[in-house]
């Protein structure tokens, strides 16, 4: 089973969010990318970008496959992870670290309970993900 | 989606047990990786890989006329081909557009055998008996389920193949074969291959090949060779610019602007398709399938258009990562005028243009063994 951290909220489309102050950080989770499998490009926004819960903000790229990646929460986009660019691969080995995507600073407090917990997330992926 | 189930070689549970990934394709159900196609794909050209090819179909014909039967089928002159020897071709229709690509054996004097792609096996025999049911003293059998199939690939190849043949290895050239036992499974020796690395590809009775396949990856362990599932076989081809059926070529795609010129013949005689090629060839090809690389850091899918000066010029028909080249590689129509080495071009990636350019191919260099 994959690595499922507690203190992490998720989406249905296997991204994670991380509460960062008042900023929300973002990534995809472990099983995500073991479902890609080795990722070879990731595409992101800019740095002042709006993005919008459960909308594409940016593609990642397997050596087979397009995947769109859905923001779990809306705000504006403060810090993007540039290093992918060079070293997408970096989201096969750290997805909850050195992989991260994406910080927002999000423009609703709402959005944030909506979100899965560690414990529906498992129970998502323990159904094969859909 | 379709309710068809999918079939499975010989090598199922082995690639289960050995935790693959598997996926339908073409029919099948096949393993597209094992441990991650990057690290497969790169230990093919750095030592070497075992690929499960069972799903491939064989026909064979034997008999007076199966001479006759082939030069009428294919668009390469089969009475060029020795006892023993191979040779890359193409099934046309009439329209000159591609049935399938395959190679031919020549297995004895009267006799050979078809290899043909694993999505089209029902489609080809049935364009093949019924082409040639004209054709006398020609019978066909369709050996494809009796008959399993594993490619060895890479620098270590022969040395993994040597160790377990009852002959010497060394000695059979490329697009050549001999018959020998490997591992205590009969066989059929074939130097060939889909990833532009020496090796060979060996046919056994569906029942040994099992037997086949583990002492391959036991003998392959000391060299460093690991199993590599379709994903990393696909960017092998893929930086040979070696052709794929359902991408590259399909039955809307003729055999000359794909690139296959070198194995069309019409001196040879009459064959389905030599009329609309030679028209064709006479008139010049309007599109040319070439290979193309990013400038812009994007990835270019099957499917993508392609542009030039803002206008739409061709279509990508494969693109991936290409591991061992460290780039965005792809295969592409463009039109004839576009297809000179380092021409400027756009992919249109969601809706943007990406810049690319006509590459030299194959983007990695042949290390096939040269012919003999």
């Amino acid at each position: 089973m994959a690595n499922v951290p507690k203190e992490l909220r998720y989406t249905r489309e296997h991204e994670w969010a991380k509460q960062d102050g008042d900023r929300v950080r973002i990534g995809i989770t472990a099983y995500a990318q073991e479902q890609l499998g080795d990722v070879v490009f990731v595409e992101l926004p800019k740095v002042g970008a709006k993005v919008t819960a459960a909308k594409n903000f940016g593609v990642v790229e397997s050596v087979k496959a397009v995947s769109d990646l859905f923001s779990p929460v809306s705000g504006e986009v403060v810090e993007i992870n540039g290093e992918l660019a060079q070293k997408p691969e970096t989201v096969n080995q750290d997805p909850y670290g050195k992989g991260w995507m994406l910080v927002v600073k999000p423009s609703s407090k709402g959005e944030w309970d909506q979100l899965l917990t560690a414990q529906q997330y498992e129970e998502l992926i323990a159904q094969g993900g859909h | 989606m379709s309710a068809t189930p999918l079939k499975r070689t010989p090598l199922f549970h082995e690639h289960v047990a050995a935790g693959a990934r598997m996926v339908p394709f073409g029919g099948w159900e096949m393993p597209v990786q094992y441990t991650g196609i990057i690290e497969e794909h790169r230990t093919t050209r750095s030592a070497a890989g075992l690929f499960d090819v069972s799903h491939m179909g064989e026909f064979e014909v034997d008999g007076p006329g199966a001479l006759a039967a082939l030069q009428h089928l294919t668009t390469n002159d089969v009475a060029a081909l020795q006892v023993g020897q191979i040779q890359y071709s193409v099934l046309c229709y009439d329209s000159g557009t591609i049935v399938d690509d395959l190679t031919v054996y020549r297995l004895g004097e009267d006799r050979y055998m078809i290899t043909v792609n694993a999505g089209n096996i029902d489609k080809d025999w049935a364009h093949v008996t019924t082409s040639t049911a004209h054709v006398k003293d020609a019978r066909w059998r369709n050996a494809s389920e009796g008959t399993g199939l594993i490619a060895v690939q890479g620098p270590k190849a022969e040395a993994i193949v040597g160790r377990l043949a009852d002959r010497d290895v060394t000695e059979i050239g490329y697009y050549r074969f001999e018959r020998g036992n490997v591992g205590d499974v009969p066989a059929l020796i074939s130097r060939t291959g889909y990833t532009g690395e020496d090796g060979f590809e060996l046919y056994a009775p569906a029942d040994g090949t099992a037997q086949l396949w583990k002492a391959l990856l036991a003998a392959g362990r000391a060299e460093g060779a690991m199993p590599v599932g379709l994903g990393a076989r696909d960017t092998l081809r893929l930086e040979m610019k070696y052709a794929l059926y359902g991408n590259d070529i399909d039955e809307t795609t003729n055999a000359l602007e794909a690139g296959l010129g070198w194995v069309v013949k019409p001196a040879k005689g009459d064959f389905i398709g030599r009329v609309a090629l030679e028209k064709v060839r006479a008139e010049g090809v309007r599109r040319r399938l070439v290979g193309i690389e990013m400038v812009d850091k994007a990835v270019a899918r099957h499917g993508y258009p392609v542009k030039h000066d803002g206008r739409e010029a061709g279509i990508v028909t494969s693109g991936s990562y290409g591991p061992s080249v460290d780039k965005y590689i792809g295969i592409a129509y463009v039109e004839t005028a576009l297809a000179p080495v380092g021409t400027a071009l756009e992919v249109e990636i969601r809706g943007q243009g990406k810049a690319a350019r006509v590459a030299r191919t194959p983007f990695q260099p042949s290390r096939v063994k040269k012919a003999g």
